[in-house]
């Protein structure tokens, strides 16, 4: 059965709030029950028909056409089912995912897989900041599941995860993995200042050394450690490049120092 | 009894008796297969008999870097035991004395299920604190800091209800060296078969015990009817050609498993011929009464 595709009529007038589009709220809707549905942000009325043309499908597969910045909150607390999205999003693309994938060909806005608790999300471009990270008032960001970028992140990528792994194949703003609890992020190429400020526990791998590292971490040597063995062989079938990364020699830096210090940021050696 | 012959081997119309066991699977790796294969005789040391050692493990197979989670050589260990809490004894003390000592070795679950025994979940303990948490792929994992670098170890790993323990084979010849020849290449043929082991050394008993003595509070003791040095002083299962008795006795993960374990014992046997190894091939049971398992050898010929 082909799967449900949405194809965006034209750019919107305002920001469309797409969180009802999921699997496991289409299941069992007709074609018409899913056009009325209503998907506006300020008090003009835009229903699911009127931004786009609707091809009847499979509602755990669903295809968004012709995808812009204006469109916020795809796969929000997806349980299941696919999702792809063709071309950009914007903010909050894949928030409280559970379970199932959610693939963005194109960038996304601010606080893609915010607070995320399973499942695989793919953004093949960048994504902005707060990459995986809770919204105000939130104790925890992301607490499950695998996201990769294939592009780079802005600032602040991870902020307070606490389980899960991000791999960003770019680079990344300033403080990446800030406040991290737990969890795995690899960042491949150039990360901006102060990654992993005030981290507890977890993991940062960084592919490229970064040049303004906080000084409440500490050296504790190169090592080419079995774990991190372990993770590129589950990490190959999603990301060569950060499988390769991970097979390298990696300096180990414990911190940070200035809260919990049971964290580390491992980085490749440049040589 | 009915004797059948098999290219000249006599094999006794009887059965095997064997009991249902729990038991688990570890999957051992380390730098190279020799210290993989250390981790895991040490871990399996003096594990021969559940009466004495509180459980019963050995070697199933040898791994290669393709077969293993980290991509290094291993050996897939399996562990059986009367019940779950002594399992699980006997898994943490001899993961944390023989392989979480072992240079270079990490240590993950060999067998999947929903009932699980704590393996990094006991261990984790050792770090002192520096223990690390990983959930990848899935699977939970911990990383202990030791003085190569770290113990990477699964947090658990699972148990089967539907184990195996007490399947054999007992073996007759005219000479020792004849009757230890048939033992070899059965349990070499053994060896072969997954999800099996033969915990005894080499994977031959030569102490065959029948249940009770005559001295108080001593469970088992020398099975008199297969001694040939008896033959005439006891109620004998051996004629007068027999000069030596050997028992190989198979614990697996299935009953299937181990009915194609004495398959293969049985068939390795008879290839050999009564010549150069046993005469005569039978088996051991307590009259059926207490193990659900019977391994009727007919069912088995080759």
């Amino acid at each position: 059965m082909r799967p449900l595709t949405l194809v965006l009529r034209q750019r919107p007038d305002q920001r469309l709030d797409l969180s009802p589009l999921v699997p496991h709220s289409l299941s069992g809707k007709s074609a018409a029950e899913i056009e009325r549905i209503e998907l506006q942000t300020t008090r003009s009325r835009v229903s699911v028909g009127d931004a786009f043309r609707l091809r009847n499908g499979d509602p755990t597969r669903i295809c968004i056409e012709g995808s812009c910045d204006r469109l916020d909150r795809i796969g929000h607390a997806m349980t299941g089912g696919e999702v792809f999205v063709e071309g950009d999003v914007g903010t909050q693309a894949g928030r409280l995912l559970a379970g199932g994938s959610l693939t963005i060909a194109g960038n996304t806005g601010p606080w893609a897989a915010s607070a995320m608790k399973g499942g695989l999300l793919e953004i093949r471009g960048a994504t902005g900041a707060f990459l995986a990270a809770p919204l105000a008032g939130e104790m925890a960001g992301m607490r499950g599941g695998l996201v990769i970028v294939r592009g780079g992140a802005g600032e602040r990528a991870g902020d307070r995860m606490r389980r899960g792994t991000i791999v960003v194949e770019g680079g990344a703003g300033a403080y990446a993995g800030s406040r991290m609890i737990a969890g795995s992020l690899v960042i491949g190429k150039k990360a901006g200042p102060l990654p992993g400020y005030l981290m507890k526990r977890g993991s940062i791998v960084l592919g490229v050394p970064c040049e303004a590292m906080s000084p409440t971490f500490v050296d504790c040597g190169y090592h080419q450690l079995l774990a991190m063995r372990l993770w590129a062989a589950i990490l190959l079938p999603h990301s060569k490049k950060a499988a390769a990364l991970l097979r390298r020699p990696l300096q180990r830096l414990a911190g940070d120092m200035a809260v919990l210090g049971k964290g580390e940021i491992l980085i490749a050696n440049p040589n | 009894m009915r004797v059948l012959t098999v290219k000249g081997v006599r094999i006794d119309d009887t059965f095997a008796e064997a009991f249902g066991m729990r038991a688990t699977a570890l999957t051992i790796t380390a730098d190279t297969a020799c210290w993989a294969r250390q981790a895991a005789v040490t871990m399996t040391g003096f594990a021969t008999s559940v009466i004495g050692c509180g459980c019963e493990a050995g070697i199933d197979c040898e791994l290669t870097a393709q077969q293993t989670p980290d991509g290094r050589p291993g050996v897939r260990v399996l562990l059986f035991a009367t019940s779950s809490a002594e399992l699980q004894k006997q898994l943490q003390a001899r993961v944390g004395q023989c392989v979480l000592t072992s240079p270079g070795s990490a240590c993950y679950a060999g067998i999947e299920g929903d009932e699980t025994l704590k393996l990094g979940n006991a261990l984790r303990y050792f770090g002192d604190g520096w223990q690390v948490s990983k959930r990848f792929g899935g699977k939970h994992y911990w990383r202990i800091p030791v003085l190569d670098g770290e113990f990477v170890c699964e947090a658990t790993t699972a148990v089967t209800k539907t184990a195996v323990g007490g399947g054999n084979l007992i073996i007759i010849g005219r000479t020792s060296e004849a009757t230890r020849a048939a033992a070899e290449t059965a349990a070499a043929a053994i060896a072969g078969v997954a999800d099996v082991i033969a915990p005894f050394p080499g994977g031959i008993a030569r102490s065959g015990s029948k249940v009770g003595s005559k001295y108080k509070g001593v469970m088992a003791s020398t099975n008199d009817a297969y001694c040939p040095t008896l033959r005439g002083a006891v109620k004998t299962a051996l004629d007068a050609e027999a000069g030596a008795v050997l028992e190989i006795v198979i614990d697996g993960l299935t009953s299937r498993a181990v009915a194609t374990a004495m398959y293969a014992g049985i068939a390795a046997i008879v290839k050999l011929g009564p010549k150069r190894g046993a005469t005569r091939i039978s088996a051991g049971n307590y009259g059926g009464k207490l193990g659900p398992h019977h391994y009727h050898l007919r069912d088995l010929l080759p």
